[in-house]
C-alpha cells in the first residue's frame, strides 16, 4: 500500500496496516530471516540498554524549546520588546503575521471572509510546519503537550497501582471531533472549538494572566490522570489532525531501520501515537529504511529510548539518518 | 507470482465473542466521547443566547456576531493599547472566550495611541481595518443616565483627585507629556463647576487642538469633523449657573467620560446598543 496513503489513514483513525508477506521485499524479508537464526547478544543488549538509561536527549531540548517559545510570548508582552506580539492562535514575530493554523481555520469558517493579513499569517505558519514536520507543533510548541506529559506521568504512576483507570478510545474520533467543529463553526458562525481549546486557553493565560477557563484545563488533565492517557491529543485535538495533515510530505521526520532493532517495544509505550510505530514490530517494516507517519510528533522520545539507534531523526535532503542499505546479497534470478 | 503463494486465508478473521464485546464497548465510548466534548463546546452558546455581560468592544470591533465569528482571540490588540484599556474575556462570556473588550469605567480607550493601533493589529479585521481616525470609531454612545448625580446640573464645582485612591485609570494629559499616559489619579483639580467629562473627551481634546492649529500628530485627517460633548445651559434650573452636559452626534463611545466622572457610580455611561450612526439614523 502506498506509504502516504497509509500514513493519512492512520492520521484519520484507522489502525495500521499489517503487511502481507508478499507487501515485504525480499531484502527486508532476508533480513528478517537472519534476525530468527541469528541468536539475539542478551548482554550485548544489556549494555546498549545500560548506555541508553536517562538519556533524554531531546526529550530536554524540546522542553526547553517549548518553554523558551512560550515565554518569549509572556517576556515580549511583559517587557514591551515585541519579539512575539499576540498569542498561540495568532501572532507577529519580528513584524511576521503568524496565524495558527487551526485558529485560522476556525475564523475563516465562522467569518467567511478572509484579510489579507490572515491569509499571509496562514501562509507563513503553513510552510514553517510543512518544513518542520506538521506536528512538531504539537510536541515542541503546544504548551498543553509539555503539562499533559507531565500529567501522563503521573498517569502512569497511578495506572501501575491500579488506581488510574487505562480507557481508550477509536482514534478516529479525533477526526470527528475535526469535522464537526469544521461544520459548527462554519453553520454557527462562532469558533465553537476556541471555547475549549486548551492550547489558546493556556497560551492566553500564560501571556494575560489566569483565567477560570484554566479549571476546564485542569479537567481535562484530570480525565486524561485517572480515566484515559492522554486522551486530549490522542482522540480529541482537531489541531493535531490539522498539523498532521501538514506535515505528511515533510522532509523532517524520525526514520526507522530495522536492521539493528530488537524489537523490544520501549519506543511504542513511550510513545503518545505509538501505532505509528507499528512499523518497529518484528515483520512489519515494508522497507529498510521507513520514515514514520504523519501522526508523530517528532517528540523524540523514542529517539532516546531506542538502544540501538533504529529510530532517528532525519531532514530530507540535509541529514540521513540511516545509511543507505546495502544492495541485497543475493540476486533475485527470475 | 510464485506458485508457494498460501492458499488465501478468510481476509479478516471472525472477531471472537469477547473481542467483538469489546471493540461494541469502544465505539459506543468514542460516542460518548465525540458527543462529551461537542457538548462542552457548545456550552459556549449558553452566555451568548442568554446575552449574558454585554461589554464594549475596541475601537472598530465589527457588530458583535461578525466580531466572534472573527476574533482569532490572539490578544495584539491588548499588547499594544499604550493604556491598557482592552483586556480579554473570560470562561463565562461564552463564545466570548479570549475576545478582548474595554471596562471604561475602570480605563478607557483615550486615543492616546493616536493611531487606532489596536485596528492595525488585529490579524483578522474582527476590528475593521476601514477606519484610521479616532473619530471614526463607534464603541458606543455615551448618555448621562444618572441626571441627579451629575454635579454640573447641580450647578457644583469639583475639587481635589477623580475618585479613590484604588483607582488606577490613566489619561494622556497632552499638555503634560504628549507621549505617556499619566495616572488619572495623578491630576489635582479645582473646578467652579465641574466639567471633567467635557475637558477629558478625546474628541473634544482634539477639536480644541485642530481649532489651535495643532493637529495631533501634525495630521489634518486626525481633525474630528463634529464635536461629542458639552456643557450646556438648562431650561428649568434651580441654580442658574448649573449647566448640563449634552452628548452630541461626534461621540465616539470611546468611556473617558466614564472613566473620570468623579460621582459613583458614574453620571455618565456609554450606552453600548448604540453609536452615533444608529442614533441619527433612529
Amino acid at each position: 500500500m502506498n506509504r502516504v496513503l497509509e500514513s493519512v489513514a492512520q492520521l484519520f483513525g484507522r489502525a495500521p496496516h499489517k503487511p502481507e508477506k508478499h507487501e515485504i521485499p525480499i531484502p527486508v524479508q532476508v533480513m528478517y530471516e537472519e534476525k530468527k537464526k541469528t541468536k539475539v547478544d542478551q548482554a550485548y543488549l544489556e549494555k546498549l540498554h545500560e548506555e541508553h538509561r536517562g538519556n533524554h536527549k531531546w526529550r530536554n531540548r524540546r522542553w526547553v524549546t517549548l518553554l523558551v517559545v512560550n515565554l518569549l510570548f509572556v517576556v515580549s508582552y511583559q517587557f514591551d520588546v515585541q519579539l512575539v506580539e499576540g498569542a498561540l492562535t495568532a501572532s507577529r514575530a519580528l513584524g511576521f503575521h503568524m496565524a495558527d493554523l487551526n485558529s485560522a481555520l476556525q475564523v475563516m469558517l465562522a467569518f467567511k471572509h478572509v484579510v489579507l493579513n490572515l491569509v499571509i499569517g496562514t501562509l507563513t505558519v503553513f510552510v514553517l510546519w510543512f518544513l518542520l514536520g506538521g506536528r512538531t507543533f504539537c510536541s515542541w510548541v503546544c504548551p498543553y503537550h509539555l503539562i499533559a506529559e507531565w500529567a501522563e506521568g503521573i498517569h502512569l504512576w497511578l495506572r501501575d497501582k491500579g488506581v488510574a483507570l487505562d480507557v481508550t478510545f477509536h482514534r478516529g474520533t479525533r477526526t470527528l471531533f475535526w469535522v464537526m467543529f469544521a461544520l459548527l463553526a462554519y453553520a454557527t458562525g462562532y469558533t465553537v472549538f476556541e471555547f475549549i481549546s486548551p492550547t489558546g486557553i493556556l497560551s492566553r493565560a500564560l501571556i494575560y494572566g489566569p483565567t477560570l477557563a484554566l479549571l476546564w484545563v485542569g479537567m481535562l488533565l484530570l480525565f486524561e490522570i485517572f480515566v484515559s492517557r492522554r486522551a486530549w491529543c490522542r482522540y480529541i485535538c482537531p489541531i493535531g489532525l490539522t498539523y498532521g495533515l501538514v506535515g505528511v510530505l515533510s522532509p523532517f521526520r524520525v526514520s526507522y531501520s530495522p536492521k539493528d532493532c530488537a524489537h523490544e517495544g520501549d519506543c511504542r509505550k513511550a510513545c503518545l501515537v505509538p501505532h505509528v510505530l507499528d512499523v518497529t514490530i518484528k515483520g512489519r517494516a515494508t522497507d529498510m529504511r521507513l520514515p514514520i507517519g504523519a501522526d508523530c510528533t517528532r517528540c523524540g522520545l523514542c529517539v532516546d529510548i531506542c538502544p540501538t539507534d533504529s529510530l532517528k531523526y532525519e531532514f530530507v535532503g540535509l541529514h540521513q539518518a540511516h545509511p543507505a542499505p546495502e544492495p541485497p546479497p543475493r540476486a533475485e534470478s527470475a | 507470482m510464485s506458485d508457494d503463494t498460501p492458499a488465501p486465508k478468510p481476509k479478516k478473521p471472525v472477531l471472537g465473542e469477547k473481542k467483538r464485546l469489546e471493540a461494541r464497548r469502544k465505539f459506543l465510548r468514542s460516542v460518548a466521547l465525540a458527543g462529551g466534548g461537542v457538548t462542552a463546546a457548545l456550552l459556549g452558546f449558553v452566555p451568548v443566547l442568554a446575552a449574558w455581560e454585554p461589554r464594549l468592544r475596541p475601537p472598530g470591533a465589527l457588530a458583535e456576531n461578525k466580531f466572534l465569528a472573527s476574533c482569532i482571540k490572539c490578544g495584539q490588540c491588548v499588547q499594544v493599547c499604550p493604556v491598557e484599556a482592552i483586556k480579554l474575556a473570560d470562561l463565562l462570556d461564552g463564545f466570548g472566550l479570549g475576545t478582548p473588550y474595554i471596562a471604561a469605567r475602570d480605563q478607557a480607550c483615550d486615543f492616546s495611541c493616536d493611531g487606532l493601533q489596536c485596528v492595525l493589529a488585529c490579524p483578522t479585521g474582527a476590528l475593521t481595518h476601514e477606519i484610521a481616525y479616532p473619530h471614526q470609531v463607534r464603541i458606543g454612545f455615551a448618555e448621562v443616565a444618572r441626571p441627579d448625580k451629575c454635579l454640573a446640573m447641580q450647578g457644583k464645582g469639583f475639587r481635589g483627585r477623580i475618585r479613590d485612591e484604588a483607582f488606577r485609570g490613566k489619561f494622556r494629559y497632552n499638555e503634560i507629556d504628549r507621549w505617556n499616559p499619566l495616572p488619572v489619579r495623578s491630576q489635582e483639580f479645582d473646578l467652579p463647576l465641574c466639567d471633567l467629562c467635557v475637558r477629558h473627551c478625546p474628541i473634544e481634546i482634539r477639536m480644541a487642538q485642530c481649532a489651535a492649529g495643532k493637529p495631533p500628530a501634525g495630521d489634518k485627517n486626525q481633525c474630528p469633523p463634529k464635536r461629542a460633548i458639552g456643557l450646556e445651559p438648562m431650561a428649568s434650573a434651580p441654580d442658574p449657573t448649573a449647566r448640563q452636559p449634552v452628548v452630541f452626534d461626534g461621540c465616539v463611545g470611546c468611556g473617558a467620560c466614564e472613566m473620570v466622572c468623579p460621582t459613583e457610580p458614574p453620571a455618565i455611561v456609554v450606552d453600548m446598543t448604540k453609536n452615533a450612526d444608529t442614533r441619527r439614523s433612529s
